[in-house]
């Protein structure tokens, strides 16, 4: 009974992660298949025919795979950099200086969280069309570039950066901005590589938004490449997609072992000390 | 940098409803060393932050080397600040924390930026600040320490970093919050001698907070006792200690606490305690009820006088403390200082007399503010 109880949390959570990881291999098991196979419902890992090859080369010579992939990166990148450049002060101010309204601030940063994409998609839509900025990589980024959640993690990790440091640097003359980026956020690097992990991942995945403003399948990201891609196919070659699926997701992997243990720390530490 | 004096006019701060500070007027002279004392939530640190220019005051005006700096960055105004948790740059080794405030004010901030700053700042400049953090270093002893990271360091070395950090730009004064407070007792001793000694070597003035009696007394030139947002009295530690101004300063000063005993002034100006004359006099206008203050060492044991049930004595090594109580009021609790070898010649119930040298004694009227005595003829019954 003792070793059951002992053993319970970890059948519960290898249960979790089957669930979690059996469409990834499916994909992966799918991409190696021959069309034959595509259907076969066994796990087994070593399909009959072994079709990786062409399946992968199908995959990246069908459609500018590469040009996917670099305008993703373009996307995800001008993304996170502006969300850092504008949530970092305002988390600073935030977290650390008085000001009148400050409480009212916080707590429309907290209700902002709250409101989904898609309650906005209209009015941006047609923002962007009047000003004929749709079908362009600015019209994919610009609704992500103030991020609330952002502001919202590095408050809290910056809350429990200590004052007397802070008073010490505006007593030895640094400036806000300083006091800002060379210190703060200086102490908090596991938040931004979590929050870096959590923007990139969310952004290179995104179809929804991509979709609505670009129809030029040479600014598309990688899920809506994918999307043109398996039109092209008319759904017939699985192999084929899934072999994309797994290349565009493989760098998204990459990204988070890279920066795993940071991205642990950034989430666990954000909480209440 | 010369000394500079520092002077606060009618400073008054309020946080909410609360006023934490009400009009401060105090003068600090050049190279002096003062201490801020008192308990929690006196007003203390935030009295030491307005100086800082960390917090601003409601009203009043602060002035350094006769400038006023009221409006003033805390950068500009050349002071130097030591902080209860030491507030070291985590990230920066130990000679880049005591280069920084050097670092701030002698390089562009181009020059300051990593990595392009190599190239942007004169080769003169950087030597400079590097003879200085050594110069820093070697006074208090951490030179061998300069390439850790204060993360590294015991409390006893990252509080002399930040004194050295402190002392590398010769400000025109030291700030220190409590500086000591977060160190073990053997070694806060032994900071507190080389505190003193240091502001003997620089000759700077000083600005202490402490809650410890014992530390403003043992260092300061000058101590200035808090209580409620207002100084309570401001004079030397002997002068504190000898006639304070109000039963606040004479309940704070001193180990063991004073001993104070209810007492009476009569119409005509004598003073009364349990029913008894005690050969000292009042000012008629001060008649009523009025609390006299003991010092342990004035209470000596004699054959007669107030009998005192002795209920525990704690020996101290050169002193020993004896505690009893009041026969004629067994609510009062008093507390003798007796030299180690002194009989305590208690009797079968443990019962003692004491008196006590009139010209020792303190008075405080019923606002808490000392009275002037004087010794009368008439001895006591």
């Amino acid at each position: 009974m003792a070793r059951l109880r002992a053993l319970l949390p970890n059948i519960i959570l290898a249960s979790g992660a089957f669930v979690v990881l059996l469409p990834f291999y499916w994909m992966f098991l799918t991409s190696i298949r021959s069309p034959a196979e595509i259907f076969d419902v066994s796990l087994w890992p070593i399909p009959k025919v072994f079709d990786a090859g062409e399946n992968y080369a199908r995959a990246a010579n069908q459609v500018p795979m590469a040009r996917f992939m670099l305008n993703g990166v373009i996307v995800c990148l001008g993304i996170l950099i502006v969300q850092v450049l504008t949530a970092v002060p305002a988390a600073y101010a935030l977290a650390k200086l008085k000001f009148p309204g400050r409480k009212l601030l916080l707590t429309l940063v907290i209700a902002a969280l709250c409101v989904p994409i898609q309650a906005l998609a209209l009015p941006l839509f047609v923002g962007l069309a009047k000003l004929e900025l749709l079908n362009s990589y600015f019209a994919m980024m610009a609704p992500f570039f103030l991020s609330v959640f952002a502001i919202f993690l590095f408050h809290q990790s910056f809350r429990s950066y200590p004052d007397e440091i802070i008073e010490a640097a505006r007593m030895d003359g640094f400036s806000e901005m300083e006091i800002c980026w060379g210190l703060v956020l200086r102490g908090s690097l596991p938040s931004l590589a979590a929050f870096s992990v959590f923007s990139v991942v969310a952004h290179w995945n995104d179809l929804y938004w991509p979709m609505i403003v670009v129809t030029d399948i040479n600014l598309a990201p990688p899920p809506l490449g994918m999307l043109f891609f398996s039109d092209v196919e008319s759904g017939a070659n699985y192999g084929a997609l899934m072999a994309g699926a797994a290349i565009i997701t493989a760098p998204m992997l990459v990204c988070f072992l890279l920066a795993r243990r940071h991205f642990i720390a950034g989430i666990t530490m954000t909480g209440v000390k | 940098m010369t000394p500079q004096s520092l002077d606060l006019t009618g400073i008054g701060k309020g946080f909410g409803a609360d006023d934490v500070l009400k009009t401060i007027d105090l003068s600090v002279r050049p190279g002096e060393f003062l201490s801020l004392v008192g308990m929690s939530g006196c007003g203390k640190s935030t009295l030491l932050r307005i100086i800082a220019g960390l917090e601003r005051p409601d009203r009043g005006q602060v002035s350094i080397g006769g400038t006023d700096v009221t409006e003033t960055d805390p950068s500009d105004r050349n002071l130097a600040m030591v902080f209860q948790s030491y507030a070291l740059y985590p990230h920066m080794s130990v000679r880049q924390n005591i280069a920084t405030p050097l670092r701030m004010r002698r390089l562009s901030l181009g020059a300051r930026m990593p990595l392009i700053g190599r190239m942007m700042s004169s080769a003169n400049a950087l030597q400079e600040i590097e003879a200085s953090v050594m110069q820093a270093a070697e006074t208090l002893q951490i030179a061998h320490l300069l390439d850790r990271k204060p993360a590294q360091l015991s409390g006893g070395q990252r509080q002399r970093v930040a004194l050295a950090r402190a002392l590398v730009r010769s400000p025109a004064a030291f700030l220190m919050d409590e500086p000591l407070s977060n160190l073990d007792a053997k070694l806060r001793a032994h900071m507190r001698d080389e505190l003193a000694a240091l502001h003997r070597r620089l000759g700077a003035t000083f600005i202490y907070v402490t809650h410890d009696q014992v530390e403003a007394m043992t260092m300061s030139d000058r101590i200035a006792l808090m209580s409620e947002g207002r100084i309570e009295q401001l004079g030397t530690p002997d002068e504190l200690y000898g006639q304070p101004a109000t039963l606040t300063v004479a309940r704070f000063i001193g180990t063991p606490s004073i001993n104070l005993l209810p007492v009476e002034i009569g119409a005509e100006g004598v003073v009364r305690l349990f029913g008894q004359d005690l050969p000292i006099a009042a000012p008629v206008r001060h008649a009523g009820p009025a609390t006299l203050g003991l010092r342990a060492e004035d209470l000596t044991i004699t054959s007669e006088g107030l009998p005192l049930r002795v209920f525990r004595t704690e020996m101290h090594g050169a002193d020993r403390f004896v505690h009893g109580h009041l026969l004629a009021d067994e609510t009062q609790h008093l507390t003798l200082r007796l030299s180690a070898g002194e009989q305590l010649a208690a009797d079968a119930d443990g019962i003692i007399h004491i008196s006590f040298a009139a010209g020792r004694a303190h008075l405080f009227g019923a606002d808490e503010a000392r009275i002037a005595t004087s010794l009368t003829e008439r001895a006591a019954a």
